[in-house]
């Protein structure tokens, strides 16, 4: 009998991929959000507003997982925008290798900004480090004001936090100001943005912060 | 439901060792798991009955998870606190500049491997 200490990490594999995919990112000056919700929250509205408010600025491209289809990369195209759709194939969450290969497809040294998609999920992709310089999480407001005491981690994990379809708020029984404590409690910096995407409403705040995080991470590699 | 993939990185990254020590089989699997992870442990534990299932070289090996409490520091006062899932904020000062210094952890501890006796 052996006793062996390894103090490995267990996702070793996943970030040595993405490990590669920050000095691939760094190498162009590319910013990379991981933009995480559950199915229907809004991941593809709310992207499709964030391009709308920087095209002018930044060269933006786009990496869509899901499970099955490519839908979501379609709706971008269709905006002029390249996309490339992962499909995991069943699996819940996307992974550095995954994301490995679509930076491989997409032409770093005339892009700025890179969105991933990931799968529609409130738990497992959290756990995940794909290489990017923040995540960011989608909560709408049809899915509760309680959701960050069901799924804390996810609203930890986040650099800054979007609440989307808030156009609904009249209709739905949502309670803001114990959203907005359980934020605070939860991720006491993360910024918490109210928009509602298919409108364009309340996107500028959000677009500035975004716009002000690629400045930094562009100033401090220059 | 991502400890299936979780476990097979597990898997992955003890099999070369226990082989590179020369041997037959993984007695017992050490795992550090912060209590601010995704990990569940029951799920963690079949992913380990799923994978491990008529593989010999785990055959009768145990999972052990040591799950660690989340513990914070604060940026502006210097406290240093225990806390649960849900409460970030500095307790003695209020304040938001806080940071998590324990509880995200997930890590291989350790493996107990059989070797067979060198002649």
């Amino acid at each position: 009998m052996a006793h062996i200490d390894l103090d490995k990490k267990i996702l070793d594999k996943s970030e040595r991929f993405a490990q590669e995919n920050r000095e691939l990112l760094d190498a162009h000056g590319v910013f990379m959000i991981d933009l995480l919700a559950s199915p229907g929250a809004g991941k593809t509205s709310t992207i499709k507003a964030t391009i709308n408010a920087l095209r002018e600025s930044f060269n933006i491209a786009i990496i869509e997982g899901d499970i099955a289809s490519n839908v979501d990369a379609v709706r971008i195209k269709e905006m002029g925008i390249p996309a490339v759709q992962i499909n995991t194939g069943g699996s819940c969450h996307l992974e550095g290798d995954m994301i490995n290969k679509a930076l491989k497809v997409l032409d770093l040294e005339n892009t700025d900004l890179i969105i991933i998609e990931n799968v529609g999920n409130l738990v497992c992709p959290t756990d995940f480090y794909l290489g990017e310089d923040v995540k960011v999480m989608i909560l709408s407001v049809p899915e509760g004001d309680d959701k960050p005491l069901k799924y804390p981690g996810i609203f930890q994990a986040a650099k800054a936090i979007i609440l989307n379809k808030v156009d609904t708020l009249p209709v739905f029984d949502f309670d803001m100001p114990a959203f907005e404590e359980r934020i605070l409690n939860l991720n006491p910096q993360a910024p918490l943005f109210k928009i509602a995407a298919t409108k364009e409403n309340g996107v500028d705040s959000w677009s500035a912060w975004l716009t002000e995080q690629i400045e930094a991470a562009k100033a401090k590699q220059a | 439901m991502h400890e299936l993939s979780l476990m097979q990185g597990i898997l992955d990254s003890i099999a070369p060792v226990a082989r590179d020590a020369g041997a037959t089989r993984v007695t017992q699997v050490r795992l550090t798991v912060g209590e601010m992870t995704q990990v569940v442990d029951e799920a963690m534990r079949f992913a380990w009955e799923a994978l491990t299932t008529g593989e010999p070289l785990y055959e009768g090996g145990e999972l052990v998870l040591d799950f660690v409490k989340p513990k914070s520091r604060c940026l502006d006062c210097g406290a240093e606190f225990e806390h649960d899932r849900f409460h970030l904020l500095c307790p003695e000062c209020g304040s938001r500049l806080t940071m998590v210094t324990e509880g995200k952890e997930l890590h291989i501890a350790s493996i107990e491997v059989d070797v067979p006796d060198e002649e």
